[in-house]
């Protein structure tokens, strides 16, 4: 728990074997500020902990604190665990793994609106366990929103941000702009210091014309005529840079960022299997899932397979190995 | 200053999976052309199969620079082998000589996941497979790499006897005609290639019988 605790503290210090000089009552102290709030006990006015030196022997510590301030957890992370995962990952103890998206998304201006784009695969680790998932979000009827990075943090986000943006919209009675979605997105991005990992390409057309976005993980923004993003960003970016000019047409603009989304599909592993494509223009929006599927299977075996039947129980026998026992309710043993 | 653990490693993974499977006149060797790197692709046409001897080849997954060493050692052998015996070396011989250049590496071992195929001295197929220290074991089929957690299930399922009880045992040398053998080997690929990233590109097959030796080739999904 984060709690803001102001103190003035002035320290005596008594030990079993007598009592200190001043060096180590400085050392005490300075021990002291840097681990104020582990083994911080609250009574009345002292504040009571027992501190473990190099030598081992302990000290009791008896403080005097002039003010304390408590001040309620605030919303959150909290960081309370972060000791104990650090220690267990020293152990051996590995972290399980988040499902990451490891994308290519990708978003261009053209003449009349936005185009955003995305490939469909979701990876966790070297491993495909979604071959044609949905990575185009839906944030409002004019706005779209290309997530890359952790799965359940881009779902997450965007469908919080567009509950937001229908309750604005019911609010003010005016079209979302996005403006209002890039704000939204990036102070809850920003508040979470980076934990929460999407990176966004949020596209849209509103009353003041047609815009492009990027958000990073930490909270920041970029306004940009063409934006890529994920572990096939560069890829996408290359076709870009070369073929990307002011004023493309629809068709122009969709081929553009299909070739994009396959230049990161081809030569990214993280990427693959379909293009998904979706067009903003101003009063109307098409979403074509599944755009080009540049990748069959390859081969399908004409035969087919069968699969043994399992093997046939003959007999079952269940012998316990303790006596079953009944619980019930512990009787005084608890109470205080 | 604060201290830093040393962060160089000597090793790299090129990723990659290779299969193997026994017949009673045949033996199937298989791989995957792709050389990869983290997230990024090398080469889309690298072949990890290598013709040790006559009746011997062996396929290889993992840091593509150890196994190109390794397979240029066992290479030097076979020569000095054949100076000296003037005969080719056998499947099994060269199965007890890659053990032991693997294990005479084992403090500085060769990254290297192998899998050996051939015909024995009586011309029935053979598959020798290994771990990256020279740990082997002569089996019906197998497979290594990147895939082969992906691979090695549906080969158990359709090559492996469910029970010992059940005679005959199927494990050794599989019933499997040559053309149904190649057929499986594709399709494992190309499912391995649907859930793997690091597998892909192209499929290297290579066919060894009483008649010689025969490749064949098979595109796979390239993203």
């Amino acid at each position: 728990m984060q709690r803001k605790v102001a103190l003035k503290i002035t320290t005596t210090l008594c030990t079993k074997n007598g009592c200190l000089d001043a060096g180590t009552i400085e050392r005490v102290q300075s021990l002291a500020f840097l681990i104020p709030q582990a083994f911080v006990a609250n009574t009345q006015r002292s504040l009571h902990w027992f501190l473990r030196l190099r030598s081992s022997s302990i000290f009791q510590v008896c403080v005097m604190s002039k003010a304390v301030v408590d001040v309620p957890p605030k919303g959150g992370f909290s960081f309370d665990l972060c000791r104990r995962n650090e220690m267990l990952s020293k152990k051996g103890v590995q972290t399980p793994p988040f499902r990451k998206t490891g994308t290519t998304i990708v978003g261009l201006v053209f003449q009349d609106g936005v185009i955003l784009g995305a490939d469909t695969r979701a990876t966790e680790g070297p491993i495909v366990c979604d071959k044609n998932c949905e990575k185009i979000h839906y944030m409002a009827p004019n706005i779209y929103c290309c997530g890359a990075g952790t799965a359940a943090d881009t779902e997450a986000v965007t469908d919080m941000v567009s509950s937001q943006l229908q309750l604005h919209r019911y609010h003010t009675g005016r079209e979302s702009r996005v403006v209002t979605a890039l704000t939204l997105l990036k102070s809850h991005l920003f508040s979470y210091q980076g934990y929460v990992q999407a990176a966004l390409v949020l596209g849209g057309v509103d009353c003041t014309g047609p815009h492009l976005h990027t958000i990073y993980p930490h909270g920041s923004t970029d306004t940009l005529p063409f934006a890529t993003m994920g572990s096939g960003s560069l890829a996408a970016m290359a076709v870009f840079e070369s073929k990307y000019h002011e004023g493309l047409t629809r068709e122009e603009g969709i081929n553009l960022v299909s070739e994009a989304i396959c230049s990161g599909i081809f030569n990214d592993l993280g990427s693959g299997s379909n293009v998904d494509v979706c067009v903003i223009t101003k009063g109307h929006k098409e979403y074509l899932r599944n755009h080009q599927l540049p990748n069959p299977r390859t081969y399908v075996s004409a035969k087919g397979y069968s699969f043994p039947k399992p093997i046939e129980v003959l007999l079952t026998k269940v012998t316990p190995l303790k006596e079953k026992v009944e619980v019930i309710e512990g009787g005084d043993a608890m109470e205080e | 200053m604060t201290k830093q653990q040393a962060n160089w490693s000597p090793y790299d993974n090129n990723g990659g999976s290779c299969v193997a499977i026994a017949g009673a006149d045949y033996c199937v060797i298989a791989a995957d052309t792709r050389m990869s790197t983290g997230y990024n692709i090398l080469t889309r046409d690298y072949s990890k199969i290598c013709k040790l001897a006559d009746k011997c080849v062996m396929a290889s997954s993992g840091f593509q620079a150890d196994v190109r060493a390794l397979q240029k050692h066992l290479a030097a052998r076979h020569l000095i082998y054949q100076h000296q015996h003037n005969k080719q070396m056998s499947c099994p011989a060269m199965a007890q000589l890659l053990s032991n250049t693997l294990y005479y590496k084992r403090f500085f071992p060769y990254y290297s996941f192998n899998v050996l195929g051939g015909l024995d001295n009586e011309g029935k197929g053979c598959v020798f497979t290994y771990d990256a220290v020279g740990s082997y074991e002569k089996v019906g089929y197998s497979s290594q790499g990147s895939g082969s957690t992906l691979i090695m299930p549906f080969l158990d399922n359709q090559l492996k006897s469910p029970s010992p009880l059940l005679l005959p045992a199927l494990d050794a040398v599989t019933p499997l005609s040559e053309p149904e053998a190649v057929d499986l080997v594709k399709t494992v690929f190309a499912s391995a290639t649907e859930r793997d990233i690091y597998t892909g590109d192209k499929l290297e097959i290579v066919i060894l019988n009483a008649s010689g030796i025969r490749r064949e080739y098979m595109d796979l999904r390239k993203d």
